[in-house]
């Protein structure tokens, strides 16, 4: 007997299977406890129009993607985010990296270069090139990209507070290679919103904040072209716990307040609004992912044409990096990380990511080893030049339950930015520690789920078994920090530091006035200004912001 | 000294913003009937042992996945040692390589829980660590 409605079959098939046996939970659902059903049939998208929800691939929405070919032209870029000890360790691993046939750079900092502190800080005992380079001044950048030229790779940026004095020194770097400011391909991360929601790496107050985030957008619509100025991060949210709806909620919600902001500041959407990009998770619920990346294409392409008006088409297409889920990695049995890896990298290709991390299996260790990282290169390889996936754009759209899910996550995530519209905008939320204390009722929730079984995690909470110590982790030199500092007080002895003072006190003038702030940051780092140096300036002006602790 | 409830400082040491672990363990501890102090990120051992005297507590928990807890650690215990305070139950959790665990266990930090601990596990080891004091 065939159902002519999925009613009909729920009530007479599925009825009388389920009759025979229960399933296997009583319940199944997304991350943000949305209930799937068995199955989706064409019922599901009643309303579904194809011009208007989905569209052809390179064209508003952009559901199916933001280039008309997607893959089929070229790969997305493999891009593994690296950085430990000094610059010329980091060099190596980055020359290994290339060779490899990485298509990209990304550069990981290690925390005192993300929080404005050099090396011999107080504060960086401890932590110098531990999470990252440890980067001080122009110098180290001169190592860290020796043999490199710039022209000829793209790189990327984890870098928020800090980022004008970052993106300065490559500027500068590229100056002294010969390759002009134009001629640099890049994005600095520059999203300090969600470094209060859930990283931590803010230095100053909201406010002067997202004035040096939007200076960042002017200055390299004039100057740097082809800079990504931007990725607005969900990736941290993600990993702080949220669902996959809140991730681009809060995301969406943040990138509306840069692009408010820059146009509070006098700016054009259209002059800046193409060079922001967007940097997600993929977590290892595979459908809900994919449909995720579609959901929001789709919203933040509406955003931009109604809400802020933008008429180039650029300035609606969400681009975006993608890493795989950080949380989801096991210390137990770790090669199974391997495979959660190819499969959170797989939804990120099928959701139509720009460029990709694959993390390494020994990551809830250590940084990666040069082994661990061969692999989670060579997982992208295989995805690109063996499965064929990469042969046809969007291969899952107008599957009834990603189309589906891609609805519910995009009406999700729109009603976490009404709420956050209603709160005053991103930064207001933020003040009152809204996000955060979603997110924090989510990670808790995903916690409670694995301790009760009802989740489950291999090696962890079932199929439990002995697994061989792994070796071979890596170790950040312990001699780093010390040659680190020698460095810098090298620096500061060999530089002419009237020139140095000159140029911080032109940067404090700035930085009390409304000027775009890049120039005079680029002058200080040109005139061999330490990284820190540049901070307390900007401290002593803009004050430091204390945690929105809520808890 | 009986008292009702333990009493708990968890704290960050260090730059390290990953806090994620760290506030689970703050609700579940919380949740079990513990009284949690929670310091927020971005804490010198200094602070770390400041609170912990302030706040007389029983436990110091510290969360760490920075990869300084070689340098932040030690500080920390021997602060504690200073102000009198060796009897704490001093426990960690974060990215902690195996490899270290006998060196921080050997400096003072009885317990270590790695990703993919258990809240109840924590709560147990608490539990059973003040009963034996």
């Amino acid at each position: 007997m065939d159902s002519s409605s999925k009613q009909e079959w729920r009530e007479t098939t599925l009825a009388s299977t389920l009759k025979r046996a229960a399933e296997r939970q009583e319940k199944f659902e997304t991350s943000s406890g949305l209930e799937i059903e068995p199955v989706y049939a064409p019922e599901d998208l009643a309303g579904f129009d194809y011009t208007r929800d989905s569209g052809y691939p390179g064209e508003y929405p952009f559901t199916r993607g933001v280039q008309a070919n997607m893959y089929r032209g070229r790969l997305w870029t493999i891009r593994q985010y690296a950085g430990f000890g000094t610059a010329e360790e980091t060099n190596q691993r980055y020359r290994y990296l290339l060779d490899q046939g990485q298509t990209g750079l990304s550069i990981a900092f290690d925390l005192p270069t993300q929080i404005g502190y050099d090396s011999d800080h107080l504060l960086a005992k401890g932590e110098v090139g531990k999470v990252g380079v440890a980067i001080d001044s122009l110098r180290d950048m001169e190592v860290l990209f020796r043999g490199i030229p710039l022209d000829k790779v793209s790189t990327s940026m984890t870098i928020n507070a800090t980022a004008p004095v970052l993106l300065a020194m490559y500027i500068a770097l590229g100056k002294r290679q010969g390759v002009e400011p134009a001629g640099l391909n890049g994005t600095t991360q520059n999203d300090v919103l969600k470094e209060y929601i859930a990283r931590g790496t803010y230095i100053f107050p909201p406010r002067p904040s997202m004035r040096l985030t939007t200076d960042i957008f002017a200055y390299c619509a004039q100057q740097v072209p082809r800079w990504n100025t931007i990725s607005i991060s969900g990736y941290h949210i993600r990993e702080a716990g949220s669902t996959a709806a809140q991730e681009i909620g809060f995301t969406l919600a943040n990138g509306i307040a840069y692009v408010q902001a820059a146009i509070n500041g006098g700016l054009a959407v259209d002059t800046f609004a193409p060079r922001l990009s967007f940097f997600f998770n993929s977590h290892v619920n595979f459908f809900e992912e994919v449909a995720k990346f579609r959901a929001a294409r789709r919203l933040w392409a509406k955003i931009m044409k109604e809400r802020f008006a933008a008429r180039e088409p650029r300035s609606w297409m969400l681009r975006f990096h993608t890493q795989t889920a950080g949380c989801s990695l096991t210390a137990q049995q770790p090669h199974n990380n391997i495979v959660r890896t190819a499969l959170e990298a797989l939804a990120a290709t099928l959701g139509g990511t720009q460029s990709l991390h694959t993390n390494s299996f020994d990551e809830a260790y250590a940084p990666p080893s040069e082994q661990a990282v061969t692999i989670a290169v060579r997982t992208q390889q295989i995805m690109g030049y063996e499965s064929g996936i990469a042969d046809v754009v969007d291969p899952l759209g107008g599957s009834y339950y990603i189309e589906s899910l891609t609805d519910s996550l995009e009406k999700e995530a729109g009603q976490y930015i009404t709420a956050i519209d209603g709160l005053g905008g991103a930064v207001a939320a933020i003040e009152q520690g809204y996000q955060q204390k979603e997110i924090q009722d989510s990670s808790y929730r995903y916690q409670k789920q694995i301790e009760s079984g009802k989740r489950t995690v291999v090696g962890v909470n079932d199929f439990v078994s002995p697994y061989p110590k792994i070796t071979g982790l890596l170790r950040v030199n312990p001699e780093a920090e010390q040659k680190q500092r020698e460095r810098t007080a090298q620096v500061r002895k060999e530089r002419d530091n009237s020139h140095v003072n000159q140029s911080l006190e032109r940067l404090e003038d700035v930085a009390r006035g409304t000027d775009n702030a890049m120039p005079a940051v680029l002058e200080c780092v040109e005139s061999y200004a330490t990284l820190g140096e540049i901070c307390d300036v900007l401290r002593k002006v803009f004050t430091t912001q204390k945690e929105f602790l809520v808890f | 000294m009986a008292r009702n409830r333990i009493r708990v400082l968890l704290a960050k040491p260090g730059l390290d913003g990953h806090d994620r672990g760290a506030k689970v363990v703050a609700r579940a501890l919380r949740d079990a009937g513990m009284e949690v102090i929670y310091t927020g990120i971005r804490q010198t051992p200094d602070m770390i042992v400041e609170a912990a005297i302030q706040e007389d507590v029983d436990v110091i928990g510290l969360s760490i996945l920075s990869g300084a807890h070689l340098e932040l650690f030690p500080p920390v215990i021997e602060g504690l040692r200073e102000r009198g305070r060796e009897d704490a139950l001093v426990i960690a959790g974060g990215i902690i390589p195996e490899d270290d665990v006998p060196t921080l266990q050997q400096m003072g930090v009885r317990g270590i829980f790695g990703p993919g601990t258990s809240t109840e596990d924590i709560i147990s080891f608490i539990r059973k660590q003040l009963a034996a004091a």
